[in-house]
């Protein structure tokens, strides 16, 4: 049995485990990469803050003013700490997304010029490309990719020796690159690359979207020194409508604004304003108080079982699935088979069932996947197919879970009359 | 419906041996959509002589549902009036694919599409 984590009792945390699927099934969620489940501790965060302190924060002089501001702000240091980063250096925004379009109006559209090179990846989310397409087309820039292993043993790795070639023959200002791919699990060694970068030209910034690492393992900003880190609240355990940028302090003190006004501002006058501090400069008009709120939560959550141990469980929740996969008959898992290199996040096909037939006979069975694209699109052009069906594990998966799953598929290989 | 109803013989024979697939080179009319909601593509052929449809065909990518019905349609349109084309509705093409009660995720993305 699996010992890292007390999995029963986490489970006992989750309500929406408990609840009958319409033909009486229970559920196995293995929709995590899109958005996990919430434990009760987050539900009652939100729900106590509505009941008993509900206020606008910021300049409110009253109790539940007072008290607002003070749990707002206490999420804000509680995810600081979390990816070992200053208070000030935090951002609230909606979602990954908005953090990546925050760096790319109030940071890419002032510091980069035309020519200037932009270096992405092969495995990015369609979240960590459009922004930086949109950059280069409005400023004449040259958007350049790091190729994607699909060989062998290196399934899903990045071809690294490519970012050497890149940064020789381009003047590369930004490197924006995923921490784990959100199709094939690949973790992806960023403090390697970013050593690469600075030793070549220290002013070369790095981006990292952090939306599928910072739930599963210990993050470490000022490790790792990145100088932008964005993630979602909503996919580690948390509410929707919350994201976080990281940003260092000195790049952060010479952005300009991204959404202009309330609460941004330190003075208003009719014809010119004063920035307020950070990180509130970047934070206009009245933020979702409520989900940061019960992001902090969620961050005491994870904070309590540890980082470590979620990655442990997970990397042995990964190599029991890699396992099983590897019985079903025609089935291509893309990415790497091994555990160490990878999270628990499974693309693949089954024979010539289309992804999409797939997840809807998972689903007739309880088990939750996904089906299509994965917002990877130029990923899945790569892998040379327009979908893939998507497995992607949390902290209260089991591996009883992973062998329902896996009869569930066999299920489907007899349904389409696979022998 | 279960999967075992939906992906009967019928549906899948159609799916891994589609009728009518392909392209006209001399098409009177391509018609082209997708969902990008789960990638679904179809592409339509058509070539009209006295008012009919002379010839028609289909290709794309997407499940079984989506591909099965689409060839099932070029079957059902092949030599009819434009006129008698318009007719043809939704529970045409699910009642020949012997379908009913398939949730609004399937329908919508399968056979809307279509029109």
């Amino acid at each position: 049995m699996l010992s890292v984590i007390d999995v029963d009792r986490v489970r006992e945390d989750f309500p929406i485990l408990k609840r009958r699927l319409k033909n009486g099934k229970s559920l196995v969620y293995f929709d995590n990469a899109a958005t996990t489940q919430k434990p009760k501790q987050v539900i009652d965060a939100i729900y106590d803050y509505y009941i008993n302190y509900n206020s606008n924060i910021h300049r409110g002089v009253h109790q539940l003013a007072v008290e607002a501001t003070e749990a707002y702000e206490s999420s804000r240091r509680k995810a600081a700490r979390f990816i070992n980063a200053g208070e000030d250096e935090v951002i609230f925004t909606r979602n990954t997304t908005e953090a990546i379009n925050l760096v790319a109006y109030a940071w890419a559209r002032k510091s980069i010029q035309k020519d200037d090179g932009i270096i992405i990846t092969e495995l990015e989310h369609h979240s960590n490309i459009v922004p930086w397409q949109m950059v280069a087309k409005e400023k004449g820039a040259r958007l350049h990719y790091i190729r994607v292993n699909l060989e062998h043993s290196d399934d899903g790795s990045l071809v690294l020796d490519d970012i050497h070639t890149l940064l020789r023959e381009n003047d590369v200002r930004l490197v924006a690159v995923s921490h784990m791919s959100n199709v094939l699990g690949t973790i992806i060694p960023v403090k390697d690359i970013i050593n690469v970068c600075k030793n070549y030209d220290k002013s070369i910034k790095v981006l990292v979207d952090g939306a599928q690492s910072t739930p599963h393992m210990p993050i470490n900003v000022k490790d790792v020194q990145c100088d932008f880190f964005a993630f979602s609240a909503h996919k580690m355990l948390g509410p929707t409508g919350v994201g976080v940028l990281y940003a260092e302090r000195e790049l952060l003190d010479v952005m300009d604004p991204f959404l202009t006004g309330g609460d941004m501002i330190r003075e208003v006058h009719k014809y010119d304003t004063r920035w307020n501090d950070l990180p509130w400069r970047f934070e206009a008009g009245t933020p979702n108080i409520a989900d940061v709120i019960g992001f902090g939560a969620a961050i005491d959550y994870l904070d309590s079982i540890g980082m470590s141990n979620v990655r442990a469980y997970e990397h042995e929740l990964t190599k029991y699935m890699l396992s099983r996969l590897r019985e079903v008959k025609d089935i291509r898992v893309y990415g790497s088979m091994d555990a160490d290199e990878r999270g628990a996040v499974f693309s693949f096909t089954l024979a010539d069932i289309h992804p999409h037939d797939l997840a809807s006979i998972l689903d007739e069975d309880g088990i939750a996947i996904r089906s299509g694209h994965h917002c990877a699109q130029p990923l899945m052009e790569r892998l040379g197919v327009a979908a893939t069906s998507r497995a992607s594990l949390y902290i209260y998966n089991t591996k009883e879970e992973i062998d329902r799953f896996i009869e569930s598929l066999n299920r489907a290989r007899l349904i389409f009359r696979l022998g | 419906m279960s999967s075992a109803d939906i992906y009967r013989e019928i549906i899948l024979d159609y799916y891994r041996n589609p009728r009518n697939y392909g392209k006209l080179d001399d098409a009177d009319v391509v018609v082209r959509d997708s969902n990008p909601l789960c990638g679904d593509e179809i592409e339509m052929h058509i070539k009209f002589e006295d008012g009919k449809v002379k010839d028609i065909k289909f290709n794309g990518k997407g499940c079984a549902i989506s591909q099965a019905s689409a060839s099932m349609l070029t079957e059902i349109v092949m030599n009819k009036s434009v006129d008698e084309v318009k007719r043809i509705g939704k529970e045409d093409i699910l009642t020949n694919l012997g379908l009913t009660n398939l949730g609004p995720a399937r329908i919508k993305e399968d056979a809307d599409k279509l029109y």
